[in-house]
């Protein structure tokens, strides 16, 4: 039977999560075509304010990337706005002129920033805070100009506001009321959380009415309603959101406020439904995740013939994503003539709290400070629970901070839900805890999910562990545990196999009491590393306790295929290798031949069955580039043949690589040796870097050129090319003995502190110690490739497939 | 529509590492065998059920559980399903091992 077409118009949040709840109950009905505005794939909407200050990074947000599309054939066109809806004929036509005919459309627009209606605010430097755009606006902005104005004291403007203060701006913020967050806030709760921004450095322009944006082309200022003026290089926008309904408005589409929908998504014109903050329903249109994603998955059920449930609108709870505040509101804010109110206010702790009740049942809740009773109150509130039984103590739990946290999850039942985000009860989170023995939060987020997306429930997930588990829970262990198999910290664990000199990765697990009795692909790789670091003279290696790269020493693809990255010391190769290489990739049919970012040769795209006889025939030594030890030596060509070298930077890093090569570390390690300041081998981005001057090397440690950009730190400067490998060898190999399994020169330094491991290099005795134990260890390693093209047993267990013919 | 079986000759018992899988490629299928350290011998789909897919017989073996090597999903060998908080499930094939000769209907 051939496909229904279904067309979305948008690729934002709720529009998305509609398609993936589709996917889940109706995986073959519809051939799925989408159109999005923007030129991204579906990102985490909520995070931008995150992403503005700086704790992640756009890829981080990205929920479904481009092969997502991809594998559920969806047809994706982005930067493609739809301009008309053409419902007489069931198709849609985008402004690139594409037609594309429909059986059912859903309008995902979703909602852009207001901008006020004034003179000037078409000027460049004022924007909305709304998607990816905005926020790389406000970043680049912030790297050349210094004033920023946010106009809009509401929940977005507050969290844009904190981002600006953290991209280096001097921040104002303008709003029309007498006091913040008015909508989610009293003025009792607005004015501690206005104290507590100020003190974070931001400045507020409270009852000011914005009635020109001045400057030429581009912003320098703002002029209020008094006559008053304020400097600007940057006005953010934040006082709310319009719908996006232009398309719609041009058809025969109901529109209020926002597309008018009924319970089941529907709009007014048969088969085109909206859904997200596009959409109006019972006169509210919704701009959080919650409520949205709620009506996706209404609207999936309802398009797949399931009939489910109608959906009747939700009451929204409200949290502002600022550090160092903790708040949280919800239903009504202000009393009124049919309200009664029970209030805890403690200002020396700086905790307020605030319910109203109507009729026996919470009508509305505002918390700052202390936002515990949060999830059990909006509980309370939206099951309309009557509340004339209890004593205002136990509806708000004391005032001074101190509550019980286990009696909270205790009254809870198991229906209540913990992680909005994610639809995670508290049922589900204490089976997991129960059935699988977890002890830790990130144990609890990584099985059930809780957690995951604004990271917003993680105390409340703590406070379930600590009821579920009792005396069992420990705080100080929390974190720290090695993996879900066992509640030994990584230190505990590299203790135990000292004081019992346990050998072997199975003697660990059986000893120490693991929970699986074989691991997982957490502790595995990491005990396998830790008896072979503690194990100087002699470890026998467990190859099937690595993960894949490692045990076929060679990188796997996204196809399955394996890259081929023959060593070549220092960068440095000759006209005979290359042909070899250019030889062995011929015969393979090698499909890509590309320079790696270290300088070496890959050979992409091998068939697994292929690579010991590459390797026999290439006759080189693997280049390791798949490995946590020793990466490549970058090196820049150096005294030998530049004007400006100082050193002989390719012999030295022809050295280094030679003498470190195959060790084993806790996560890769880089090199770049530079013969002079001007650094074209990026020694400053490496987990050990040196830079040749006159008369000696200096020494950079622990850099970073990728995920976490650092500079590293210049620990000392040296005259001869001993001391650069006592030195380094100390560093590597304190590096190996005291780093977790999976961590970074980078991060490790900082955890350690930087003062900390120059004392330890500076101390002759200790070096001597640490290079001892490094040498004894580099002696065991044989060289992986040579070993695969002797061994028999270990080209059929690695590298063989078998292939049989179909009989018929 | 009425399913065909077929019972094909894969491997020897004793070829079967332990430790990693074995990969069986038939004009139509691409399974992974898999020996577990109790001595029972899985078939599964080696194909990831994560979206993007890839192989699996080179991931970490854990009693009976595989760790996707590409995108580190925990499978059961047995049944083939995803373990939380990921989704999904492959086909898994019916082992038969007589003989030392390990026989895998499809």
């Amino acid at each position: 039977m051939e496909k229904k077409k279904l067309v979305m118009i948008g690729n934002g949040m709720a529009g998305i999560r509609t398609i993936e709840e589709l996917l889940k109950v109706a995986p073959d009905q519809y051939e799925i075509t989408i159109f999005g505005k923007e030129p991204h794939p579906n990102y985490n909407r909520i995070q931008l304010s995150t992403v503005l200050q700086g704790d992640t990074t756009i890829n981080d947000i990205i929920m479904n990337d481009w092969a997502w599309y991809e594998e559920n054939q969806i047809q994706l066109f982005t930067n493609e706005s739809i301009e008309k809806i053409d419902s007489n004929n069931k198709q849609v036509v985008s402004a690139k002129g594409r037609v594309v005919n429909y059986d059912d459309l859903i309008i995902a627009t979703g909602s852009r920033s207001f901008i006020l209606p004034i003179p000037g605010a078409d000027k460049k430097g004022v924007v909305g805070f709304r998607d990816i755009a905005n926020c790389e606006e406000m970043i680049n902005t912030a790297k050349d100009y210094k004033k920023a104005v946010v106009i809009g004291g509401g929940l977005l403007g507050l969290e844009a506001a904190r981002g600006l203060l953290n991209l280096g701006m001097t921040v104002d913020v303008v709003h029309l009321m007498p006091h913040l967050m008015e909508r989610q806030l009293d003025a009792v709760a607005a004015k501690m959380l206005k104290t507590e921004l100020e003190q974070q450095g931001m400045n507020f322009l409270m009852e000011k009415k914005t009635t020109e944006i001045i400057g030429q082309d581009r912003v320098t200022g703002l002029r209020f309603s008094d006559g008053s003026e304020v400097e600007a290089d940057l006005v953010v926008m934040a006082i709310g959101i319009t719908p996006n309904v232009q398309v719609a408005k041009e058809s025969d589409i109901y529109i209020n406020r926002a597309i008018v929908v009924n319970d089941y998504m529907e709009t007014n014109v048969k088969h085109v439904y909206a859904v997200g903050e596009c959409a109006e329903h019972r006169e509210i249109t919704y701009g959080l995740v919650a409520p949205l994603y709620e009506q996706g998955k209404v609207l999936a059920e309802h398009l797949a013939g399931k009939q489910p449930k109608p959906y009747e609108g939700t009451i929204l709870g409200t949290q502002l994503k600022v550090s160092g505040v903790d708040l949280f509101s919800a239903g009504e804010i202000y009393e009124d003539e049919t309200t009664k109110s029970i209030i805890v206010q403690n200002e020396y702790d700086g905790v307020y709290k605030k319910v109203l009740i109507r009729d026996q049942v919470l009508a509305g809740i505002v918390l700052y400070g202390d936002t515990k009773d949060g999830n059990r109150l909006f509980k309370m509130l939206t099951n309309k629970e009557d509340v004339s039984g209890m004593t205002s103590v136990n509806i708000l739990h004391g005032g001074c901070g101190a509550v019980d946290a286990s009696s909270d999850v205790a009254s809870m039942p198991d229906s209540e839900l913990v992680c909005g985000c994610n639809g995670v009860t508290k049922g589900t989170i204490v089976t997991a805890i129960k059935e699988q023995g977890l002890s830790s939060v990130e144990q609890v987020s990584s099985c059930t999910n809780a957690g995951r997306s604004c990271g917003r429930c993680k105390p409340m997930v703590a406070d379930i562990l600590a009821y579920t588990l009792g005396d069992q829970f420990d705080q100080t262990k929390q974190k720290t545990a090695l993996c879900g198999c066992t509640s030994l910290s990584r230190d505990e664990v590299v203790e135990e196999i000292k004081a019992k000199g346990l050998q072997s990765v199975k003697e660990v697990m059986n000893v120490l009491e693991w929970k699986n009795e074989e691991g997982c692909s957490k502790c595995r790789p990491a005990v396998n590393y830790y008896l072979g670091m503690i194990h100087v003279d002699d470890y026998h290696d467990a190859r099937d306790s690595r993960l894949v790269n490692e045990k076929m020493h060679a990188n796997i693809q996204k196809d399955g295929t394996y890259s081929v990255v023959p060593r070549m010391y220092g960068g440095v190769t000759t006209a005979e290798d290359l042909k070899k290489i250019a030889e062995v990739a011929e015969k393979y049919d090698v499909p890509l031949v590309k320079l790696t970012g270290g300088q070496r040769i890959g050979l992409f795209g091998v068939k697994k069955q292929d690579l010991p006889s590459m390797w026999e025939d290439l006759g080189m030594p693997s280049g390791y580039a798949y490995g946590k030890t020793l990466r490549t030596v970058k090196t820049c060509v150096g005294a030998t043949f530049c004007r400006f070298g100082t050193q002989d930077s390719m012999g030295l890093g022809i050295e280094l690589e030679k003498k470190f090569e195959r060790l084993d570390t806790p996560h890769k390690v880089k090199m770049g040796v530079s013969a002079c300041p001007r650094n074209c081998a990026e020694a400053g981005i490496k987990d050990l870097g040196f830079v040749g001057i006159d008369g000696g090397w200096e020494i950079y440690v622990a850099g970073n050129g990728g995920v976490d950009l650092r500079a590293a730190d210049l620990l000392c400067t040296v005259k001869t090319k001993e001391e650069v490998m006592d030195i380094s060898g100390a560093f590597i190999q304190y590096y190996r003995e005291t780093a977790n399994y999976l961590e970074r020169t980078a991060p490790w330094i900082e955890r350690l502190g930087f003062e900390h491991i120059k004392q330890i290099l500076e101390d002759e005795m200790k070096r001597n110690e640490l290079n001892e134990r490094l040498d004894k260890t580099l002696k065991r390693y044989n060289e992986p490739w040579q070993e695969a093209i002797e061994n028999k047993e270990i080209q059929d267990k690695y590298y063989t497939t078998i292939s049989i013919p179909e009989m018929n | 529509m009425v399913q065909s079986t077929t019972v094909i000759e894969a491997a020897k018992y004793s070829e079967i590492p332990l430790g990693t899988g074995l990969v069986i490629n038939l004009e139509k299928e691409n399974i992974a065998l898999f020996r577990c350290s109790n001595g029972s011998v899985f078939a599964i789909e080696n194909k990831s059920p994560h979206p993007k897919g890839g192989t699996l017989a080179e991931g970490l073996v854990s009693g009976e559980y595989v760790f996707c090597p590409l995108y580190d999903w925990k499978i059961s060998l047995q049944s083939g399903e995803v373990q939380a908080p990921d989704e999904g499930k492959l086909r898994t094939f019916p082992v038969k091992v007589e003989e030392g000769i390990v026989y895998l209907t499809i």
